[in-house]
């Protein structure tokens, strides 16, 4: 077992996955010779050459139309987003081909390519720079969606993305990238679709993921002092969802909090509010509730900022909300 | 090149072949549209049957080709077989994309077809990643990437061309100039209308000429060709081409008379190729040609019509390759 930083589980991911397959590529704005604009891609210019860890242009579109046409003809591109907010400029080759290349050919091309890049806020970056974009594509079927929130599964799972033959989106989270966490030295990959139980409780569960999993988790802490046993699921995987694993906790529970960056309207949240209230509708003791980024642009003003961001207060509140209406 | 006098006419009749197969084909398209057996868009090809023809005769089956929606009868010429094509745009199971695609999306794995596409543009990058992959894999292979007009004011043209130029992929850029995208003339669209001086921008080599010869069409593209394979240099080609039918199938086509287009099927370059093989080939062999051409359009309608439609247990396999993620 190591110590790694997030931001190194990453790079160790692609340099093995680099190193076990030929076919594999980073390319991206500043990968290279900038050693990456959050330092994720550092060295990896220098081991594989720039054959192989492509510095781009600022063309978002471009990079990642030809990161799908190389992947349609077998190579397995790792496209970087400098942020996912950067991603909107390449929606179209995301939702249009990268989603439906598979299906619009009948099954006669695969589309193997990683997406990947920070997500969600920063720190005060402003409304163009602090998009939650992983609920416009866990919408699209044909593409996988995964945003890990521990070291460990920052490298596992993007192992699994890169190994993929589909499409597959790693939101990861440029204020998780310097938090350190253990990782087996045998670690290989983690498959997709199965939500971890990072805190047992028996009153609550809290479903989160990426940096709302230690925002739960902090709120759960606080939680158990006046009283209140939290479960705390971190879903790890979007897109394919682990249903099971939330359903069985909620019917453990009878009650479920929902914690994301991003706008309440629609999105993560309310898929697994959906599906709770569909699959354990009678263990239910109270509404699902969730807890949102604010239903407006993300301002620049930081006390604006953390207002409009969930908070741990504001998880913890929405739990008591929960836990008392049966009380 | 060969100059007219030499010309070698059983060449040139493969290639009047192909080119009839495409505009038979796609009469025969209109025509079942027209009946209700064909859905949704219809772009026909019929008036461009030069472009496709003559720019995939200088490619081997291993080269990549992909083009916009306008692309059965460049699936055709890339080697996909008609009655492929006609099942899928009659959406059945035997269709090139198994009745999942549609006219606009025609894809043939065997042949390097990588698809018919149809967000304008959009498809430019995925050329440009072919070819990409082909320079990575030092594989030798060659692109062909086919757009229309309307499609050099997107974004997908210019940041394709860009990183094409910038790495020097082995691409050649095809621009199929019919003087409309949709309804609105080229100088309504296009501040320069020479769309192959936009290659100067980028410091890559263009080339531009009328589609009315096929054997020129060949004789050019293949230069470009020549150039992506063997000093991996793109190209940008601007053909300038002419479609006899609308834009799609409900396009009435009022923005242009009926004398331009009476004027360009003048020129149209099926019957200038016929009138070459009329003068200096066997008129037997011609007639046997085009018999044979109207057996092949029958059958492959023969086996649309007679085709079962896929059934809804294709639609989650055809969406990820192994277990659905939902």
């Amino acid at each position: 077992m190591r110590t790694l930083r997030y931001r190194e589980a990453l790079r160790e991911a692609m340099i093995e996955e680099m190193e076990r397959d030929r076919t594999v590529f980073l390319m991206g704005e500043e990968v290279g010779y900038y050693n990456g604009a959050y330092k994720v891609s550092e060295g990896m210019l220098e081991k594989f050459g720039p054959e192989r860890v492509v510095d781009a242009p600022i063309a978002e579109g471009g990079f990642a139309g030809l990161g799908v046409g190389a992947a349609m003809v077998g190579l397995r591109p790792i496209i970087e987003f400098m942020t996912w907010n950067f991603s909107a400029i390449a929606f179209d080759q995301i939702l249009n081909n990268a989603a439906k290349i598979r299906q619009m050919s009948g099954g006669q091309y695969n589309c193997p390519i990683v997406f990947r890049g920070p997500n969600a806020s920063a720190k005060q970056v402003g409304s163009q720079h602090s998009h939650a974009m992983e609920h416009f594509y866990a919408q699209v079927p044909g593409l996988k969606v995964v945003a890990p929130a521990f070291p460990a599964d920052a490298k596992g799972l993007m192992k699994a993305a890169i190994r993929d033959d589909n499409p597959v989106l790693v939101m990861e989270s440029e204020t998780l990238y310097s938090i350190k966490g253990e990782v087996p030295d045998d670690l290989d990959v983690v498959p997709f679709g199965r939500a971890q139980i990072v805190r047992p409780g028996s009153q609550a569960t809290i479903v989160a993921y990426s940096r709302m999993t230690h925002v739960a988790l902090d709120a759960a802490a606080a939680l158990e002092k006046e009283g209140i046993s939290v479960e705390v699921l971190d879903l790890r995987s979007l897109r394919p969802l682990d249903e099971d694993t939330i359903v069985a906790s909620v019917k453990k529970t009878h009650r479920c909090v929902v914690v994301h960056e991003g706008w309440p309207y629609g999105g993560v949240g309310a898929e697994i509010s959906d599906r709770v209230q569909r699959l354990a509708f009678d263990w239910l003791d109270a509404p699902v509730l969730r807890v949102t980024t604010r239903d407006v642009p993300m301002p620049y003003n930081a006390k604006l900022e953390q207002y409009c961001m969930p908070q741990v207060d504001r998880v913890i509140a929405a739990v008591r909300r929960a836990v008392h209406r049966s009380a | 090149m060969l100059g007219r006098q030499t010309m070698d006419h059983e060449h040139l009749a493969s290639l009047y072949r192909q080119m009839l197969l495409i505009r038979r084909l796609e009469e025969e398209a209109a025509r079942a549209y027209a009946m209700g057996k064909i859905g949704g868009f219809l772009h026909l090809y019929i008036g461009q049957e030069a472009v496709g023809v003559g720019a995939c005769a200088t490619l081997t089956r291993d080269d990549y080709v992909v083009t916009t929606y306008r692309d059965h009868g460049i699936a055709i010429a890339k080697g996909m077989a008609p009655g492929a094509m006609m099942a899928e745009l009659y959406g059945k199971a035997t269709g090139c994309s198994g009745g999942l695609g549609g006219s606009m999306h025609m894809f043939d794995k065997p042949n390097n077809m990588l698809g018919g596409h149809g967000i304008i543009g959009g498809h430019i990058p995925l050329g440009v990643g072919a070819a990409f992959a082909s320079k990575y894999n030092k594989d030798g292979r060659v692109t062909l990437c086919f757009f229309g007009d309307g499609a050099v004011s997107i974004q997908g043209f210019h940041e394709g061309v860009s990183l094409a130029a910038l790495w020097k992929l082995p691409i050649v850029f095809i621009c199929e100039n019919n003087e409309y995208s949709m309804g609105t003339p080229l100088s309504r669209t296009l501040s320069q209308t020479d769309v192959s001086l936009k290659a100067v921008g980028y410091g890559i080599p263009h080339d531009r000429f009328f589609a009315t010869d096929v054997l020129e069409v060949e004789q050019r593209i293949g230069q470009a060709v020549e150039r992506a394979r063997n000093e991996s240099m793109p190209t940008l080609v601007e053909v300038r081409t002419y479609r006899f039918r609308g834009h799609s199938m409900s396009d009435p086509g009022k923005y242009r008379t009926a004398a331009e287009l009476e004027e360009q099927k003048q020129k149209d370059p099926l019957i200038q190729a016929r009138l070459k093989l009329e003068l200096g080939w066997d008129a037997a062999k011609l007639a046997a040609l085009e018999a044979s051409v109207e057996a092949e359009v029958e059958a492959a309608v023969k086996f649309a019509e007679d085709s079962p439609e896929p059934d809804a247990s294709v639609l989650e396999p055809t969406t990820y390759d192994g277990p659905f993620a939902s």
